[in-house]
């Protein structure tokens, strides 16, 4: 299972990912291992203020469907267009080119109430 | 067979359409009936017409309670001697017991499931397949009819019949020899450079769903008749059988509700979501929904009222609460491939 060295966890395997002035969210590679093929995204749109926890959208796999919850509160900048025609795009590459959503966070320091890469690694059996 | 193989639901249904797929169904049941009077019982009880059935042909039907519910659907080959009947497995039980209390005096049924290992290969390379390893014997037999063949030195029933759309076959043979003719045709695979790959039950849903077939407990039940969910086709009105007079009088009323398909937006549609109309009423159901990674829709196969069963008829179904758009349309989504004229 590959962990993003670069991102923070959430214990809900949506990863957080720093760049600049955004957050970059998605969910892990473990995550996406565990749900299946990957159907359907649905996202949140832009503009909109989401707190940390609360759901920011759907990921539906072959046999189910799960939430995704914000692992830091801010306003959503961008969403990842590609996930309409290319859901699968989540499994493929679920740190790079199947990000979800970018977000402008409101309080930074959430990041830090975030498991790092070596402690999720850790949640998640990795040794 | 598992929900999916390592390869994925997604894969396993694309690598059936492009090559083949093999589907180990022993799950499934099969029943012999013979003896006096077998072929008059058969008709009476089976929902299709079976008094122009021959060896080596093969039919499909239902079968039907006195309403015209639907009981199971089922393969009907017509061997020489016998009837040879494919029962889905969650009914097998109840199937058995409804034709043991039913036949009549000189009837021999005998349950051959737990000898008979059935397996299914299907795919555009399948009999490509088949005739490597059947020395050429498989393409020799009909779309809907079997013929005996030999796997490895097995003898092997083979129908040209199948749950996925693809051509192919269904395969019978002793339980006993199963690794030796699965592995056989997994290593013919590879040597010949056919892709071939086992398929799970994710793929199998979607693949009979894409084609328009149904899967009992969903798009045919005992709760459902045979006529609302649209096989009045594989009824014979013109012989006696059982539910042939509930169907009468549900086709004189008039169907309160049919089964459609539905093209959904903006999500996937599932098993039990509600269907409504512009005012916000429920007008139906969903009794199967998913992906589906042929045709690259979201769709969904659901029991609406009878005015709006109509193609183009604009819906929404509830995702979970929240209504999408849902278009009702023609099934099925993928034309199978013995109905089809060009390839």
């Amino acid at each position: 299972m590959s962990i993003d060295q670069k991102a923070r966890y959430a214990a809900s395997h949506e990863y957080a990912r720093a760049e600049g002035s955004v957050v970059v969210v998605g969910i892990s590679d473990h995550a996406q291992a565990e749900l299946g093929d990957i159907v359907f995204v649905e996202l949140p749109t832009v503009g909109k203020k989401i707190a940390k926890g609360q759901t920011f959208g759907t990921v539906e796999s072959v046999k189910a469907a799960s939430d995704l919850y914000m692992p830091v509160g801010g306003i959503v900048a961008e969403i990842n267009e590609s996930l309409q025609a290319d859901p699968a795009l989540v499994n493929r590459e679920p740190y790079s080119s199947g990000w979800m959503i970018k977000v402008t966070p409101s309080d930074l320091s959430e990041l830090d109430l975030l498991l790092d890469a070596a402690a999720y690694g850790k949640s998640i059996g990795e040794v | 067979m598992p929900i999916t193989y390592p390869t994925g639901a997604v894969e396993e249904h694309l690598i059936t359409r492009r090559s083949v797929g093999l589907f180990d169904i022993d799950h499934m049941g099969q029943f012999e009936i013979s003896g006096e009077g077998a072929d008059e019982f058969v008709a009476s009880i089976v929902s299709a017409k079976v008094s122009d059935l021959a060896a080596p042909m093969a039919r499909y039907s239902l079968l039907l309670d006195e309403g015209g519910k639907v009981l199971d659907d089922l393969f009907i080959y017509r061997l020489p001697a016998s009837w040879w009947i494919v029962v889905n497995a969650s009914n097998r039980e109840s199937d058995y017991a409804w034709f043991s209390s039913r036949k009549t005096e000189g009837v021999t049924l005998v349950d051959r499931s737990d000898d008979t290992y059935m397996i299914a290969v299907q795919g555009p390379r399948a009999v490509e397949l088949l005739d490597l390893v059947s020395s050429g014997a498989v393409s020799a037999i009909p779309r809907f009819c079997w013929g005996n063949i030999h796997i490895a030195g097995i003898p092997v029933l083979f129908g040209r019949t199948g749950y996925t759309g693809e051509d192919g076959g269904e395969l019978f043979f002793p339980a006993t020899e199963v690794l030796r003719v699965w592995n056989y045709l997994l290593e013919a695979g590879l040597q010949s450079g056919i892709e071939t790959a086992p398929i799970g039950l994710a793929a199998r849903d979607s693949l009979r769903f894409e084609a328009g077939m149904p899967l009992h407990g969903h798009e045919i039940s005992p709760e459902i008749n045979a006529l609302e969910a649209g096989f009045k086709w594989a009824c014979d009105f013109s012989k006696e059988f059982i539910g042939k007079t509930a169907l009468l009088a549900v086709s004189e009323q008039g169907l309160a509700r049919k089964l459609v398909g539905l093209d959904v937006q903006g999500g996937v549609p599932r098993e039990g979501y509600e269907i409504v109309c512009e005012t916000g009423r429920v007008v139906g159901h969903c009794v199967a929904g998913m992906f589906c990674p042929t045709v690259k829709k979201y769709a969904a196969n659901a029991f609406v009222e009878i005015s709006f069963a109509t193609p183009g008829a604009t819906l929404s179904v509830l995702i979970r609460g929240q209504p999408k758009p849902a278009t009702v349309v023609k099934r099925p989504l993928y034309i199978p491939a013995y109905r089809r004229t060009t390839n």
